[in-house]
Order: structure tokens, then sequence, then C-alpha cells
């Protein structure tokens, strides 16, 4: 059962991949490796469960939880050209 | 087959079609917003029907609790990271394709 869930997220790696190597615009990198990150913790819980090791849940909410952080942390390079500097405290995203 | 299993096989199967779907959409929709809606189906649709169906799986309450955590946090933060990206694009000069030009391409930048 759960191998046609792992074969449905790995093709959506891959076709998130294909669109993050030939995105024309740079936030069309970002918008895939994100839906990379979702499939990776799509991924990493189908895995848990097939070898039936719970564990893997934790590893999964720490990737969704990474992978927010680092998709804000791309925006804010860009928006701003770096991630913030020791003077101005006040910097807002 | 108790009508758990075929519960989570029809869950399971509709996610998998979701996640599929998603990323389809991420090749092949013209233009940087229209692709910013398949990564949203991935975040809510997708990962809500394929989590939905592990949970019918699972007997031990850690393993719901922890899913539905999972869940949750990606449902709020997912859609809301996307509008972020989508914010930043269009401050940034990226114009969406409006309008039905023939052919033209995909990102006006």
């Amino acid at each position: 059962m759960f191998a046609v869930a792992m074969i449905a997220v790995l093709v959506t790696m891959s076709l998130a991949l294909a669109r993050a190597l030939l995105g024309p615009t740079v936030y069309d990198r970002i918008l895939a490796v994100n839906s990379f990150g979702t499939a990776a913790i799509l991924f990493i819980a189908v895995l848990g469960y097939l070898t039936a090791r719970p564990e893997f849940l934790d590893i999964a909410l720490v990737y969704a939880l990474i992978n927010y952080i680092g998709t804000i942390a791309v925006l804010k390079f860009f928006k701003f050209g770096d991630l913030g500097h020791a003077d101005d405290a006040e910097d807002t995203l | 087959m108790s009508p758990l299993d075929i519960a989570s096989w029809a869950l399971i199967l509709v996610g998998s079609f979701a996640c599929v779907t998603a990323g389809l959409g991420l090749i092949r929709l013209p233009d940087f917003f229209c692709r910013s809606h398949a990564g949203g189906i991935m975040d809510s649709l997708g990962m809500g029907c394929l989590f939905a169906g592990m949970a019918l799986q699972t007997s031990s309450p850690l393993v719901l609790v922890k899913l539905f955590f999972i869940y949750a946090f990606v449902l709020l933060t997912g859609p809301a990271a996307i509008h972020a990206l989508a914010r930043a694009a269009l401050h940034a000069g990226l114009k969406p394709q409006l309008g039905n030009r023939a052919g033209g391409d995909s990102s006006t930048r």
C-alpha cells in the first residue's frame, strides 16, 4: 500500500527537481526547492511506515521546520541582499 | 481487506494522485504565479490525504499526535511561505502573465 505512495512521492521529487533545473526565474527555483522539501517530508514519513519505525516521524517534523526556515531565509536574502547586519537591529522582513 | 484498509487505500491513492498532479503542475503551468498554486497543492491536499491514510493504519496514539503536528505545521506554514515567495517575486518586478496572449515567453521579467 505504501509502495504506491512511495512511487508517487519519488515521481513528485523528480518533477520538482526538473522544475528547479529549468526554472527561468530564481523564484521558480525557490518554489521547486520548497516543493521538493515537502516531498522529502512525505518520503521520510512513508519510509517510516514501510520499515515500521515510528521514530522517522520526528525526523519528518524537524525537516518540516527546516524547510520553512530555509525558504524564508532565501527570500530575505533576495530581498535585502544579505541576511541582516550587526548594526541595525530593527531590520524587518 | 477490512474497511479500515479500504479507507486508507483510498486516501493514499487520492494523496498520491494529488502529489503527482502538483508535480505535473510545477512542470506544465506556464507562469511562475500559476506554478505557485501547484506548490500549494502539495502542502495541503497531497500531504493531508497521505497523512490521513497513514493515520488510519497506526495503533499507537503517539504516532497519531506526531502526524497531526507535522500536518498542522506544514498546513499553516507551507502556503504562507509560497505567499511570501509570490510577494517577493511581485516586489522584485516579476509581472504575472495576464490576458490570453497566443505565444509569448512564460515569464515577463
